[in-house]
């Protein structure tokens, strides 16, 4: 058996997954073993230990940061088979991805398909190497659920646009290098005056505050733009066709909010066990009271199914090469249960699930209070869960647009 | 919908075209006026048979096709769709129960007529009018079998019955020590008490002390799968519906506060599919089925409850009226949202699984 499997002929997987053994055993530093990906979110400034630079350096080299993005523009090149290997791989060494934040989860696919040359041969590359930092330009103060209505206005000065407006809700502005923003750059038409440009964060008239959350931190910012000079080689596609290639962009960012399998990872221990920890259980290792138990069992059967509708879509999307239908009603549902679950986290703690600092709350209490209240944006953000229904209703269930 | 085998999206295909063109709701509405307990068309489940839809899950060498319960459940759920009343999920669940259960002369002796559908059978479990398989107090003694099982479903049909007793399951043919007492329910179609007095019972020796919870199991995910084809065909008809019926010079569709409902309605729908179809897979596996049926059956549960009742309210005055067929499914519904687990019954076992 043994000369059997010696002499079988190694297939390109195999070779493949031997090439990241080794890129891992070389350059992942044992230290950041199980680490998260620290920098590469939009919730924290940009400091880095050497370590994790060093790590960033690597990944970012490689390209396998961005895996299955062109080599030509520094992405990995991998096929989605080589890209799932990287993943185990890495998942085994306990090795996170360095590179990600919105320049690779929303921005990224978006330029690939729609830069021109020359851009994607700017943005593209810092992205990879995890050196840039993007954040989102599309909410205003008047434009929440209603985005068209957005009125930062663009005027033409010939060789460069001059912007002038708010954006809010800018994810990591404080931190961001680079924001990609839909702005006006005609009035007479809702839709088809609106474009798609690229704003650096630090061009004179940008000015960012920081909005303080209910959740006691700032991860939201407004942007205020006073005459920003914008290059015209900044503009994505053609004037007018920011609405279109921002709905697109879209698209990527809710695939990135609902995903079931992240956030099965996120949840963690079954709200059952964490109960016993908390409450009074019978003889028989029962919670003793059966009103909550039996509020936590409805709860975790409809968490289940939401899982097992994740897993579904991932399957059909795949059969079908295409996105299934059902993923229309992920995030809703995923957010909606996220929240349900932090409440009920609280009602098993009591007052002790409501702590806001100091001594005697542990980590894991403090944190599941900072994510229950920074958890009533996932049904607003991204497009709330209203916005989700009228699109299931119209796109996919086919009644029409409402007066 | 879960990805398909070839095989499968064949016999879904044709138990599709089957039961639109020749089994539709109308065909229901035959068996109601009929009147006849046993409230199913004998010549329809005969052409089931033919189709070998009484088969699927049993093996080839006992005149199966062995396609499993995800298959079966494929069928099921088509026969749902239309309301086609039939013997088939209980014949299903005690063939399994045979399978996990019986002696190789057992199997031998029904399987083949069960699959050909020569025989009918079902499964009598509880004796209360809510689902409890802890409580059983029917006995066997010298190979006699006596006690009363409440509201057995297809009990006029049925030629054999397996039966739960303090001991095990056993296989009780119809005849001598069996006798019905026919209870009507909302859906109209046959269910009995059924006393058994000193009945000749047969035991089924296999399948350990799980095996009356190992059956009950595969009655849940089929049960639950005849209630996802219900609740997708109240779904379909209510959007139907509300794109033509007209109030205030527009169409219901048109109007957001019920845009919204549907899509709640849409998202819960996924979610049933998505529980149901694993619950089937788990049976399949072999792997989690306890769990697995628990979470289909109180899914289905939950999600037919709302739709059903969501369905009438959308539909208007027109929905309360017999002509519609929308509350057909509300009477069917409740009949199987109480039978093999309630959701709160499933709720506490989803607990005590999960040993909390």
């Amino acid at each position: 058996m043994a000369t059997q499997l010696d002499t079988r002929p190694q297939t390109d997987e195999d070779a493949f997954r031997a090439e990241v053994q080794q890129f891992l055993a070389d350059n992942f530093p044992a230290e950041l073993k199980g680490q998260n990906n620290a920098l590469a979110g939009v919730d924290g400034p940009t400091d880095e230990t050497p370590a994790q630079k060093k790590w960033r350096e690597a990944m970012g080299a490689r390209g396998w940061g961005t895996p299955t993005w062109p080599k030509e523009y520094g992405g990995g090149g991998l096929t989605k088979a080589q890209a799932k290997i990287l993943e185990q791989e890495m998942g085994k060494a306990g090795a996170y991805n360095p590179i990600g934040g919105m320049g690779v989860m929303m921005f990224g696919p978006t330029l690939l398909e729609y830069g021109s040359e020359e851009q994607k041969q700017e943005h593209i590359p810092p992205i990879c190497r995890g050196e840039v930092r993007w954040c989102q330009g599309y909410s205003e103060p008047n434009a929440g659920s209603d985005l068209a209505n957005l009125q930062t206005f663009a005027e033409d000065k010939g060789d460069h646009y001059l912007v002038n407006g708010q954006k809010t809700w800018t994810s990591g502005g404080q931190w961001a290098d680079k924001c990609f923003a839909i702005v006006r750059t005609d009035k007479s038409d809702k839709h088809k005056g609106i474009s798609f440009m690229l704003i650096d964060m630090d061009s004179p008239g940008v000015e960012v505050r920081p909005i303080t959350m209910i959740s006691g931190t700032s991860p939201f910012c407004e942007t205020f733009f006073t005459d920003v000079k914008v290059p015209k080689d900044n503009l994505v596609g053609e004037e007018g066709q920011g609405w279109t290639i921002g709905k697109r962009l879209l698209q990527h960012e809710r695939t990135n909010i609902s995903g079931g399998g992240s956030l099965a990872r996120l949840m963690g221990q079954s709200l059952g066990e964490i109960a016993k920890k908390y409450q009074p259980t019978g003889e028989d290792g029962e919670l003793a009271d059966a009103v909550l138990r039996d509020k936590i069992a409805d709860f975790e059967i409809r968490w289940n199914s939401f899982l097992l509708t994740a897993r579904r879509a991932v399957e059909e999307s795949k059969a079908q090469g295409g996105v299934s239908e059902i993923s229309s009603v992920l995030k809703k549902l995923g957010t909606k249960l996220s929240q349900e679950r932090s409440e009920l986290l609280i009602e098993i703690r009591g007052l002790q699930g409501l702590g806001w600092e100091g001594d005697g709350f542990r980590d894991s209490e403090l944190e599941a209070v900072r994510g229950w209240l920074f958890g009533k944006a996932t049904t607003i953000y991204g497009g709330s869960t209203e916005i989700q229904n009228n699109i299931i209703a119209k796109r996919v269930l086919g009644m029409l647009d409402h007066q | 919908m879960a990805v398909l085998n070839e095989e499968q999206e064949m016999l879904r295909d044709m138990a599709r075209e089957w039961t639109v063109n020749e089994s539709p709701v109308t065909e229901f509405r035959k068996v109601r006026a009929s009147g006849e307990p046993e409230a199913f068309n004998r010549d329809a489940y005969a052409t089931m048979a033919e189709m070998g839809w009484a088969g699927v899950i049993i093996p080839e060498e006992h005149g199966g096709s062995d396609f499993g319960f995800m298959s079966a459940g494929l069928v099921v759920e088509e026969l749902g769709k239309t309301l086609t009343a039939s013997p088939l999920v209980m014949t299903t669940v005690a063939a399994s129960a045979i399978m996990l259960g019986g002696s190789d002369e057992q199997k031998a002796k029904w399987l083949p007529k069960l699959a050909s559908g020569e025989a009918i059978a079902t499964l009598a479990v509880d004796e209360s009018p809510t689902h409890d398989p802890s409580t059983i107090e029917t006995s066997v003694s010298g190979g006699k079998l006596s006690g009363t099982k409440a509201f057995v479903h297809e009990a006029h049909g049925a030629d054999l019955f397996v039966v739960a007793a303090t001991d095990g399951l056993y296989l009780v043919e119809k005849g001598n020590g069996v006798s019905l007492a026919t209870r009507k329910l909302t859906d109209q179609r046959s269910h009995a008490d059924v006393t058994f007095d000193g009945a000749a019972a047969d035991k089924l020796a296999n399948g350990g002390d799980g095996l009356l919870d190992d059956v009950l199991d595969r009655a849940r995910v089929l049960v639950a799968a005849e209630m996802l084809g219900m609740a997708q065909q109240v779904f379909d008809d209510t959007l139907a519906y509300l794109k033509q019926r007209v109030q205030f010079n527009q169409v219901l569709a048109s109007f957001q506060a019920l845009q919204h409902r549907m899509a709640d309605l849409f998202a819960d729908l996924a979610q049933m599919r998505s529980a149901v179809e694993a619950g089937l897979q788990a049976v399949d596996a072999g792997f989690g089925v306890a769990r697995a049926a628990t979470i289909a059956k109180a899914e289905a549960n939950r999600v037919l409850h709302t739709i059903s009742n969501e369905g009438i309210q959308l539909h208007g005055g027109i929905g309360m009226t017999d002509e519609y067929d929308v509350g057909f499914y509300l009477k069917r519904a409740r009949v199987l949202e109480a039978s093999f687990g309630s959701r709160s019954w499933l709720k506490k076992r989803f607990a005590k699984l999960s040993s909390y």
